[in-house]
C-alpha cells in the first residue's frame, strides 16, 4: 500500500496541470491575437471600406454591420426575455407548466447555432418573405440569445430578498408595483450582466447569420433593416478561408477586432457584477 | 383603469414566459416543415445510411452516413481529451485552489467561453493546422484530429463550470464525515465527493458534448470537409454542421438540396433535444 499523502500529493499535482492545459493555451490565444494584430491597427484599418477584393483597406462596414445586428437582435429579445424571467420568478407556480418552460429554455441553449441559421432562414427569410436583411439576421440572433437573458435576469430578480416584496405588499401596492418598483430597481444590474453577456454572444457568432443576412463583400454601409451587411464573425471567416492571398496582418487584425469587442462587452458586465456585490444591501 | 392596465401587464408576462415553449416548437416546425419534404425522393432510411453525399451531381445522391460519422469521430477524439481534463479542472478549482488562483482560473475558463467560434477556428487553422500536418506526416493538417482538438477546447468552459456547480452543492458533510474518519484530502475528494457530485458530472459531460455536436465555424476551418466515410482520425472529414453551413449558401431555396439540408437540422435538433433534455434530468435527480 502506497503512502496515501504521496498519492495525493501526486493526484493534485496532476489536477493543477489539467487547468494549465486549459487556462494556458487561452492566454497564448489572447496573446498571439493581440501580438499579431496590433500593426494592423490604424485609423484607416477602422475606418475604411474593404478594398482590392478585401485584401487591403479597412473593415468598417463589417463592424457597423455587427453593431447594428447587434442591437437589433437586444431590442427584440431583451423585452421578451425580462418579462419571461419575470414570469418565472414572480407569477410562476411550482408546476408542470414551469418544468415545461424551464425545459425549453434549456433546449433554446441547447440548439445548435447552425440550426438557428437555418430557422432564421426558414421563417424570417423565406416565409416572412424579410430576405436576406438585418431584420432577418437579428430576429434570428434575438431568439438565440433568449435563453442567456431569460436565465440570468431570473436569478437578479430571485436575489432580491422575499421581505423586499412583503413590505410592499404589505403597505397596499399591488403585485406588479411592487415588481415595478421594487423588485426591478433591485434586480437591474444583475439584468445588465445578463443582456451584455446576450450582446457578446451575439456579436461573435457567425453560424446563424450565415443564411440570414451576412455578405460576403459589400462596400456600403447598410442604408435600412431589409438590406444586407457585412458582420465582423463571417468577415473573418470570408478572408481566412474563402479569399487567397489576403495578408496575414489582415486576418490577424480582423480578428483582434472582433475580440476586442466581445471581450470588452463581458469586461463591461464583469464590472458591473462585480461594483454591484459589493454595493449589495443586504 | 389600474386593475385594467395590471390585467394587460400580467397576461403580457405570462405570454412571454411562454415564448420559449412557443420558439422551441416553431423551430421544430419549421424544420420540419422544409426538411421532410426530402424523404419524397429519398427514404429516410437510405438518408440517414445512405453512404455518398453528392447533392448536386444528377440524380443526387443524399446519404448522410459519412457526415454523422464525420461529426462521430470528431466528437468522440474531442469527449476522449475534454472529458478527463475538464473533470480535473473542475475538481481543482472546486475542491483544491486557494482562493486568488481560484478566481484566476475561473476567468481564464469565462474568457474561454467569451471567445467567438470562429477565432477559435482562425487560431486552430494558423497554428494547430500546421502543426498537426508537421507531427504526423500528413499530406494536409485538416483533419478530424484538429477539429477534434478545438473542440476539446470549447466543451472546456461547459464541462468545467456544470461540474464545478455539482461539486460544490456535495453537502459539507459528506466531506466533514470523511475527513474526520482519517481519510486524506484526495481520498474524501476520490471516495465521497465524486460520487455524490457524479449525476452532475454526467450532466456536465453530456452537455460538453451537446456543444460539440452543434459547434459549426471552427470545424467547418479546420476539418477539411471531405464528405466521405473517415477511415483513420488523421483524415479529413466533414460534420454535420459543416454540411449545413457551408452548402446552404449554393443550394437554391425548394430544390431537393435545400431540403435535405434542413433535413441534415432536424437530425441535429433531435441529437441535442435529447441530450439537453436528459442532462436536466440528470441535474434535477440529486438529493
Amino acid at each position: 500500500m502506497k503512502n496515501p499523502h504521496k498519492t495525493q500529493k501526486i493526484a493534485f499535482s496532476l489536477l493543477f496541470l489539467a487547468n494549465l492545459l486549459v487556462v494556458l493555451p487561452v492566454g497564448l490565444i489572447v496573446l498571439i491575437i493581440i501580438q499579431k494584430g496590433f500593426p494592423a491597427m490604424n485609423w484607416q484599418f477602422i475606418s475604411d471600406i474593404p478594398r482590392l477584393g478585401m485584401r487591403a483597406g479597412g473593415i468598417f462596414p463589417a463592424i457597423i454591420g455587427t453593431i447594428y445586428l447587434v442591437l437589433g437582435a437586444i431590442v427584440f429579445a431583451l423585452p421578451i426575455g425580462l418579462l419571461a424571467a419575470i414570469y418565472l420568478s414572480e407569477y410562476s407556480k411550482d408546476n408542470f407548466l414551469t418544468r415545461i418552460v424551464k425545459l425549453s429554455i434549456v433546449n433554446l441553449a441547447g440548439v445548435p447555432s447552425v440550426v438557428y441559421g437555418l430557422f432564421g432562414l426558414a421563417l424570417f427569410v423565406v416565409f416572412f418573405k424579410f430576405g436576406a436583411s438585418i431584420l432577418s439576421g437579428s430576429l434570428t440572433l434575438g431568439i438565440m440569445i433568449l435563453p442567456i437573458i431569460i436565465t440570468s435576469s431570473r436569478e437578479a430578480l430571485e436575489s432580491v430578498p422575499q421581505s423586499f416584496r412583503e413590505v410592499s405588499l404589505s403597505l397596499g401596492a399591488s403585485k406588479w408595483q411592487t415588481i415595478r418598483h421594487i423588485v426591478l430597481p433591485n434586480a437591474i444590474p444583475g439584468i445588465l450582466t445578463g443582456t451584455i453577456l446576450g450582446l457578446g454572444r451575439a456579436a461573435g457568432e457567425t453560424a446563424p447569420i450565415l443564411f440570414t443576412v451576412a455578405a460576403f463583400y459589400l462596400p456600403q454601409l447598410p442604408k435600412s433593416i431589409f438590406d444586407q451587411a457585412m458582420a465582423l464573425p463571417y468577415h473573418l471567416y470570408v478572408i481566412s478561408t474563402q479569399v487567397p492571398n489576403v495578408e496575414e496582418k489582415i486576418r490577424y487584425g480582423t480578428a483582434l477586432v472582433l475580440l476586442v469587442l466581445v471581450l470588452s462587452m463581458n469586461l463591461v458586465a464583469i464590472i458591473i457584477r462585480y461594483k454591484f456585490r459589493k454595493r449589495k444591501k443586504w | 383603469m389600474r386593475k385594467f392596465k395590471e390585467f394587460i401587464i400580467e397576461k403580457l408576462i405570462l405570454l412571454c414566459g411562454l415564448a420559449s415553449i412557443f420558439f422551441v416548437i416553431l423551430i421544430f416546425l419549421f424544420l420540419l416543415k422544409e426538411g421532410l419534404s426530402v424523404f419524397k425522393t429519398v427514404s429516410p432510411f437510405k438518408f440517414l445510411f445512405g453512404k455518398s453525399w453528392y447533392p448536386i451531381s444528377e440524380p443526387a445522391q443524399l446519404g448522410i452516413l459519412p457526415l454523422i460519422l464525420g461529426s462521430l469521430i470528431v466528437t468522440v477524439g474531442a469527449a476522449i481529451i475534454s472529458i478527463p481534463i475538464g473533470i480535473a479542472s473542475a475538481i481543482y478549482i472546486a475542491e483544491i485552489a486557494p482562493l486568488r488562483l481560484k478566481e484566476i482560473l475561473k476567468s481564464g475558463i469565462e474568457l474561454l467561453a467569451a471567445i467567438p467560434s470562429v477565432v477559435l477556428g482562425f487560431i486552430g487553422m494558423v497554428t494547430l493546422v500546421p502543426w498537426v500536418k508537421n507531427t504526423f506526416h500528413l499530406p494536409t493538417g485538416l483533419t478530424a484530429i484538429s477539429g477534434s482538438i478545438i473542440l476539446a477546447f470549447m466543451a472546456m468552459p461547459t464541462i468545467v463550470s456544470i461540474a464545478e456547480d455539482a461539486l460544490y452543492s456535495v453537502p459539507k458533510s459528506y466531506k466533514e464525515g470523511a475527513l474526520a474518519l482519517g481519510a486524506t484530502h484526495w481520498q474524501t475528494i476520490y471516495r465521497v465527493i465524486l460520487p455524490a457530485a457524479s449525476s452532475g458530472i454526467l450532466a456536465a459531460v453530456m452537455l460538453g458534448i451537446g456543444r460539440v455536436i452543434g459547434e459549426t465555424m471552427a470545424v467547418m476551418m479546420i476539418t477539411g470537409n471531405a464528405a466521405v466515410i473517415p477511415q483513420s482520425i488523421l483524415v479529413p472529414v466533414r460534420t454535420l454542421t459543416a454540411t449545413i453551413a457551408a452548402e446552404m449558401g449554393e443550394a437554391v431555396v425548394g430544390s431537393e438540396h435545400y431540403f435535405a439540408l434542413f433535413a441534415i437540422g432536424i437530425v441535429l435538433f433531435v441529437i441535442s433535444f435529447v441530450i439537453n433534455v436528459t442532462a436536466d434530468l440528470f441535474l434535477h435527480k440529486k438529493q
